[in-house]
This record gives C-alpha cells, structure tokens and sequence, in this order.
C-alpha cells in the first residue's frame, strides 16, 4: 500500500468517525435531558473523534516515512560486502545506487550477490509498509476508541477541536517566517562554500567573470575567474535604463489620472495600464528579443553606430515599459492621499492647477513616492526573464547601453539550468550572486516599507 | 489708517504686481497646457507600449493556429510496406511507410533522380507523414494493394510559404530555407490543388516535437495545470488560515510582528531567489524528484502566499466588527463566528486574491527554470511527480530555437498562456463586482 493510499484511508476513517461520534453525541445527548444539558454540540464531539483518530496516525506515517530510508539503510549495511565498506563511504554510496538502480529497473542483475542485497531490500522495504499500515489503523482504531469513550455531557469537545485549530492556524501563520529562514539558509549555506574556495575581496572586486572551472587539470583556459563587478554595473545599467523609462512616465501618468483624469478616463485607463504588469515577464523577453532589439540595432546602424544584437538599451527599455505599472499605481496611491484642503490653500493664492501640483502636491507625496520607486527598482534588479532572453552571456564591464552585458540573474539562471556538479565552484557561484541579489532587494525593501509608512502616519 | 501721501506710494506696487501677473499669466498657462500635455502623452505612450507588444504578438501568433496539408497518392504495395497480405495489426504497426512515402513522392516529380535532389524532395512533408498513412492504412486494413489518395503534414518552411501566399508568386520568394527546386516542386504541387490549410490541431494535440509542425503545447498545458493545481491545494488553505490568525486570533506581539514583516518582505523577494530555495531545500536536501509539478507547485505557492495573505487580510478587515459582536453576543465562540460569519462574507474577496495570486504563478518562469522544469517534455504528463515544463518555461525554450517555425509557435503559445490569463483575471474582477459585498 503507497503511502498516498494510506493517508487517503486515513482521512476515510476520520470522516467515518466524524459521523460514528456525532451520532453517538446525540444519543448520549437524549440519556441526559435533551442537547442544552450537553458542553458541546454533536458536530464537535464529532469533530473530536475524528481529529483523534486521524491526527495521531498521520503524524506517525509522517515520522515514519523521514525516517524510514536511513533505518533500512542502516540495515543493509549488514549486507553489503566487506570489500567495499572497507574501500570508504564513497564506494558504499555507489554499491547502494547500484541496487536502488537494480531495484528501480525491475531486471534481474547480472551479478548475484547484488540480486541478492538487492532482493533484501525490496523486502525490508515491503514489511517496512505493512508494518507501518497495521500500527497506523492501529493506532487511528484506539485514538478513536479513546475519544468515543469521552463523549459525555461535560467534555468540553468545542473547547478541545477549537485548541487544534488554533495551533493549525499559528503553524500555519509561521509558514512565512520559515520560508525567509529557509531562503537565507540555503543561499547562505552554499554561499559560505563558495567564498571557501574564492575569497569575498575577489568576488566583490574582481573585474573579469568567466565561471568555467577545470574539470580535467591539464584543460587550458579554465582557469575560472570570480569577479562580479561586470555583473554588478550590468545589473544597475539595465536597471537605470529601465527607471528611466519608468519613472517619468510612470510619474506623470499618475499625476495625470488623480489629479485631471475624468471618473471615466479614470475608471479605463488604470486597468489598462495594470494589465502591462499582469503579462508574464517571459512575454517581454520574447518581445526585448525578437522585436525590440533588432529595430535598436536597424535604427543604431541608420545613424552610424553599430549596437550590438543583444544591447543593454533593448532589455533596459522593455523592463522600463513593465514597471511603468508599479511606479504609476504606488505614486498615484500617494497622489490622491494628500489632502484636499493642501491643493485649496495653493488654489485661494492664485496658483494653477499645474503650479499646485509641482510646489504643493508632489513635495508632500515626495516621501511616498520615493518608497514607491525604490521598491519598482528592486523589482528591476530582481527581474530574470526579460534580460536572460535579451541581455546576453557576454560579462563586459561597460556602460555602454548599446554593447551587450549580463546581468546578476542571467548568471544565477545560466549557472544553475544544465546538468553539473552541485558542489562545484560554479554552482556555487550561483548562490553566492542569489545572496547579493537578496541582500539588495532586502534593502531596499525595507528601506522603501520604512518610508512608505512614515508618509502614510503623517497624514492619516 | 492711511494718509494720501502713503496711499499715493501704495498704489504704484499693488498696480505693478498685477500687471506682473497679467504679464506672466499667458506663460503660467501655457506651462499649465504643456504639463497636462505631458500627463496626457505618459498614459497615451503606456498604453502604445501595450498595443504594439499585443499586436506584434497577434500578428506572429495568428498563422500557427493553421496548418498545411499536402495530399499524396500512396500505393500500399505489401512488398514495400514489408509485410505480407492479411498482416495483422502489430505487423502493420512497424511496417516500413517511409518508404512508400518516398516512392510516392518519386513517382509525383520523376525529374527528381540525383541523391541529393531526392532528399530535397522528401523533406517536403513531415517526418510525422509515416504516422498518417499508418493509421489511415491500420483503420481500413484491406486497402493492401490499393492506391490511396492521403492528406499529410507538410513541412514547416513549406508550409510557412503556403501560408503568406509566396507560392503563387515564386519569382519573388524572400526568407525561406527551400531551394529554388522545392519552390517549383511546392508550387506545381499548389497548382494541383494538393496543398491546403486546416486548423492546427497537432499545435493543441502534441507534445514538445524538434520539428516545428509537430511540436504542440499539450504536455506544457497539462504541466501547468498540475503545478497550478499543487499551489492552490498548498496556498489557498495556508493562505486563507494565515490571514485569519493574524486579522482575528494574533496577539499583539513580537511574534505576531515578526510575521508581518516577513510576509511584505517576501512579497517584495525576486522570485529567482524562490528558485534557489527550490533547488536547495526541496531538490537537493528533500530530494523531490526534479522537473515535477509537485516541486514547481510547492515553490510557486511560496511565491503566491505573501499576495493571496495580504488581500484576505484585507478582505476579512472589509467585514464591519458589528458582525462579529453580533456572534460574540449570540454566545458564539471565537472560532464559531469567524467559520460561520466572517469568513464567508470575505469569501468573494479572499477568492479573488487567490485567482489574482494564480494568474501570477501561471505566468512565472524564473523559479522553474532553477528546479530542472526547463526539460524537453515529449509525453503529456499525468501525474505530478512525471517530468514536465509549463506554458510559459516552454515559451522561453521555443524562442531559443533557430527555426523560424518556432517564432509563431512561441508567440500563439503566449497567445494561449494570455487568453488563460485573461479568463483567471476575468473571472477575479466578476468576483469582485458581483459578489463583494460594501458595507
């Protein structure tokens, strides 16, 4: 029986139970006078009992499949002959994936003896699962039994089912924290092997990026260097190319829909531009790439100059046109937050609509929309799709916006897809950029939350 | 108080401010028109930004919804086929329909003897033609013998020129990889009416193909429907309980505090770095199997949580406290009110924030490609443990591909991955209009 099976019978049994103890809730309930003279309603001693027989029982298949592997493991190593234990943990490793490869094929191995280990722990593994299908029914049978003997008139059942589902509400609420403990383990963990074998100053300083490590020690021109300055500066050139684009026009689009903007100008083209953030962002790779970056390269060469067919400018402006959104919402947001009677004071001195906005509006809404910009310029550091389709491989360091650079992303994602090594330098290296990138962001998160929500005291 | 002689001095500044108001006013309000202007031309760029990005996207996408046929006549000759009259059908199956295929072809352009123009000639249909005559032979078994007339798939570059109409001009063929002899072959063929247009079903049948007329999105819809499926059966629950915790049981404490800030943090997190977390702890620490949709659902619903947590908040704070004292005095618990009460009148609302927080996982590439969904996925995936890509993971692989099939390919592939998007956003908007309630 699969595991999946088992806990799909376990959940049987619990709805089944659900049912046994609200039927028997009700005829304990008539021996006493009637349900008011009842603690709990039916449905919660119901409830009761089902949570005992089920919860118990999975928490065991739980235990039981983590540890389950390492046990038979351990077992096996019985089995396994001396010459290779003697030989080190690394051939032990091997000879176990030779059986787990025997086993997964469903062939009989050439060589007996691995047959025969190989035999052993199909049925280890199989008594294994028996084992743990009769103790679970076992155990979901008397935790059931345990909770139908409770159902009585005083057995707080509503106070007891209310205290699970609290803890399932707060294990569910730390799912959060845990998700962020997990993110800096694991770039953190594999970062510090990283900078083991290439020291922090020439990550941070070093001015060439080529990953490839030699995996034969006589190859030529593997060396593998670990500068990621050219990373760094392609990174911020293609994100200020896009805060270029994104700001002003983001800015005064906002400007325009709170401050001039009939109801029903209003009420079309804020969706409209919401829909620039809703198009997955591989869209506008597709489009950086295939629509973009050749009509720079037509107009560039109109003009003299030869931009290269992967430029900086082609992902810059894109990325620019997909974060116009983020900009625009969050400034108008602010925009409208800043109070009438500030706009009424400008007017009732002679100012014009304009004059207002520019000395009167904007320097109070300033703060937000700072905030909202710094968090638009995490996103553009943060984005993959758009520039690992049309930013390109090559590490120049340049700021040039018509050469080709790459950017921190694009050598996450190239280093990681592919098959290699997992404990090779240039896998880590991948983690070591997923730190840096998740450092900055972090920063200027927080940075733009802070300011975000002191411009929001300020006038609430 | 005023005397003249000051009242005279008065007079002659408050008559220059306004004559320096009357002077500058022309110019305040043409400043005035221009930056209304300005606001006015950033919405009309925005928004020209999206009808070219949409438009070239239509435009590329719309002739991969067709395909193009070619109408051979196959001999079913046994001695060919390699099997023998009354062969059954395991035979028939692996019977040799290339070469028929071949011979027909020969027998259609005879001037074709040299090796090399014979090859020419045989890659003017598909290599999946074999299938098509094997089946249209496997459905009426007795045809042995018999000449057939057989519709195929062309190949792409013909079929890229039968469609934008270079075959009936062959004088002026631009942009195509067809020799100057297939062009003559395609478009004596076109004269004999043995080409035609059709809709593209394989593109909705099959899955990922190295020839572009074979290749369909089938595999990676059904992928990311699996992962989809994964993140909504993980985030909706976790979601929905986090956002009741916090808006109706939380403590105010540290704790309680530590969880909201991680939560717009992780709002605001790049989703590659969901990828590395993918790859670290569930591939390599857990060691889930790589390129399922198990995985990919687990790290998009990561992903999505912090969205799907935060409109529900807002959601369940919409519902007026009233409601609640209203239970709370009925003798309800706690809990009782928030099941029976709160969280059903916030339902619409925490509905559309998990269809919103979908249509952002559906469209989400970059923590994929970290976990080995990038893959070449042939076969349609049916459960989620099989290896699988999604819609747009296979949008990124096409536009790769240096066939230029593959560029309408990849496009009416974003056309569909769009019209699903749409659907989702649609669907959240009706939500919200019909049934949220204002209080």
């Amino acid at each position: 029986m699969t595991s999946t099976n088992l806990v799909l019978l376990l959940l049987g049994l619990g709805l089944a139970t659900f049912f046994y103890g609200r039927q028997k809730a009700y005829v304990v309930s008539k021996s006493h006078g009637g349900m008011r003279n009842m603690h709990s309603l039916p449905s919660q001693h119901g409830v009761m009992v089902g949570l005992w027989c089920v919860l118990p029982a999975l928490l065991l298949v739980l235990f039981w499949k983590l540890a389950e592997p390492s046990v038979i493991s351990s077992l096996l190593n019985s089995s396994i002959p001396a010459s290779i234990s003697e030989a080190g943990e690394k051939s032990v490793g091997l000879y176990k994936n030779d059986i787990a490869n025997i086993i997964e094929s469903g062939t009989a191995s050439s060589d007996p003896e691995k047959q025969a280990v190989a035999e052993r722990w199909v049925a280890l593994s199989s008594i294994s699962s028996w084992v743990l299908v009769a103790i679970t029914l076992a155990l979901a049978a008397i935790g059931a039994a345990i909770a139908l003997r409770k159902i009585s008139a005083d057995t707080r059942a509503r106070v007891m089912v209310e205290r699970v589902v609290h803890w399932f509400l707060i294990i569910c609420s730390s799912i959060a924290i845990l998700t962020t403990v997990g993110i800096v383990c694991s770039v953190l963990f594999e970062a510090v092997r990283f900078f083991q074998q290439v020291s922090f100053v020439e990550f941070v300083t070093g001015t060439k990026w080529s990953p490839q490590t030699a995996i034969r020690v006589d190859q030529i021109g593997s060396s593998g260097s670990f500068g990621a300055i050219p990373l760094f500066t392609g990174t911020l050139l293609i994100s200020a190319i896009a805060m270029v684009v994104a700001v002003p026009i983001g800015l005064l689009a906002a400007i325009y829909l709170a401050e001039y903007a009939s109801d029903r100008m209003r009420a079309y083209a804020k969706p409209l531009l919401e829909i620039l953030a809703g198009i997955p962002t591989v869209v506008y790779g597709f489009f950086a790439a295939l629509t973009v970056a050749p009509a720079i390269r037509e107009w560039g060469e109109l003009i003299g100059l030869s931009p290269s067919s992967e430029s900086a400018l082609a992902a810059g402006v894109v990325m620019g046109i997909m974060i116009i959104p983020f900009v625009s919402s969050l400034s108008d947001d602010v925009i409208t937050a800043v109070p009438q009677a500030m706009r009424d004071g400008s007017y009732a001195l002679g100012a014009t609509h304009s004059e207002t906005i520019k000395k009167v509006v904007l320097p109070a809404a300033l703060p937000g929309v700072v905030g909202g910009i710094l968090l638009a310029a995490s996103r553009a550091i943060g984005e993959t799709m758009i520039v690992v389709m049309a930013a390109g491989l090559a590490a120049n360091l340049t700021a040039n916006p018509l050469e080709a650079v790459t950017t921190v992303t694009v050598q996450i994602v190239t280093l990681l897809t592919g098959d290699q090594e997992f404990d090779s330098a240039k896998t880590l290296a991948a983690f070591a950029l997923g730190l840096m990138l998740f450092i900055t962001t972090l920063i200027l998160n927080v940075i733009a939350l802070y300011v975000v929500r002191r411009y929001r005291e300020q006038y609430d | 108080m005023t005397n003249p002689t000051d009242d005279s001095k008065q007079v002659a500044p408050r008559k220059d401010s306004t004559s320096i108001v009357k002077r500058t006013l022309a110019r305040r309000y043409a400043a005035e028109k221009r930056f209304r202007f300005y606001g006015a031309t950033a919405i009309a760029i925005s928004l020209l930004f999206l009808v070219i990005l949409l438009g070239s996207i239509l435009v590329k996408g719309l002739p991969a919804f067709t395909e193009t046929q070619m109408l051979i006549d196959v001999t079913l000759d046994a001695k060919t086929l390699g099997v023998e009259e009354g062969a059954s059908e395991q035979e028939l199956r692996s019977a040799n329909y290339n070469a028929l295929i071949k011979k027909s072809l020969r027998e259609m352009f005879p001037e074709a003897t040299k090796r090399k123009q014979k090859k020419e000639l045989y890659k003017l249909v598909s290599t999946s033609a074999e299938y098509q005559v094997r089946d249209s032979l496997i459905a009426n078994p007795s045809q042995i013998g018999q000449t057939i007339k057989v519709w195929v798939l062309a190949d792409d570059e013909l079929s890229a020129l039968y469609k934008t109409g270079g075959l009936t001009d062959i004088a002026n063929v631009t942009h195509t990889r067809l020799s100057e002899q297939q062009i003559t072959w395609a478009s004596s063929l076109n004269e004999q009416s043995r080409l035609k247009k059709q809709f593209n079903a394989t593109f909705f049948k099959n899955g990922d193909s190295r020839e572009p007329e074979q290749a369909g999105i089938r595999a990676a819809l059904m992928g990311s429907i699996l992962t989809l499926l994964i993140t909504f059966l993980l985030s909706f629950p976790i979601a929905v309980a986090t956002a009741i915790y916090l808006e109706e049981f939380a403590p105010k404490n540290r704790w309680t505090d530590l969880i909201e800030v991680n939560i717009n943090n992780l709002a605001a997190v790049p989703s590659i770095v969901f990828g590395l977390l993918g790859l670290a702890v569930f591939i390599n620490f857990f060691e889930l199997p790589r390129s399922a949709p198990v995985v990919g659902g687990i790290v998009l619903s990561l992903m999505t949580l912090p969205t799907i947590i935060i409109t529900s908040r807002a959601a369940l704070k919409a519902v007026p406290p009233s409601i609640r004292e209203a239970g709370r005095g009925l003798g309800a618990s706690q809990l009782q009110v928030v099941t029976h009460h709160v969280l059903p009148l916030a339902m619409p609302g925490i509905l559309t924030g998990t269809i919103i927080g979908l249509a952002q996982a559906l469209g989400e590439t970059a923590p994929l490609l970290m976990i080995g969904m990038v893959a070449f996925i042939v076969d349609i995936p049916t459960s989620v443990t099989d290896a699988a890509t999604v819609l747009p993971v296979q949008v990124f692989l096409w536009a790769d591909s240096p066939e230029r099939a593959f560029l309408e390919k990849t496009s009416a592939a974003i056309l569909v991955l769009l019209v699903f998007l749409i659907v989702m956003n649609a669907a959240a908007v009706f939500l919200r209009k019909h049934f949220e309630r204002r209080w």
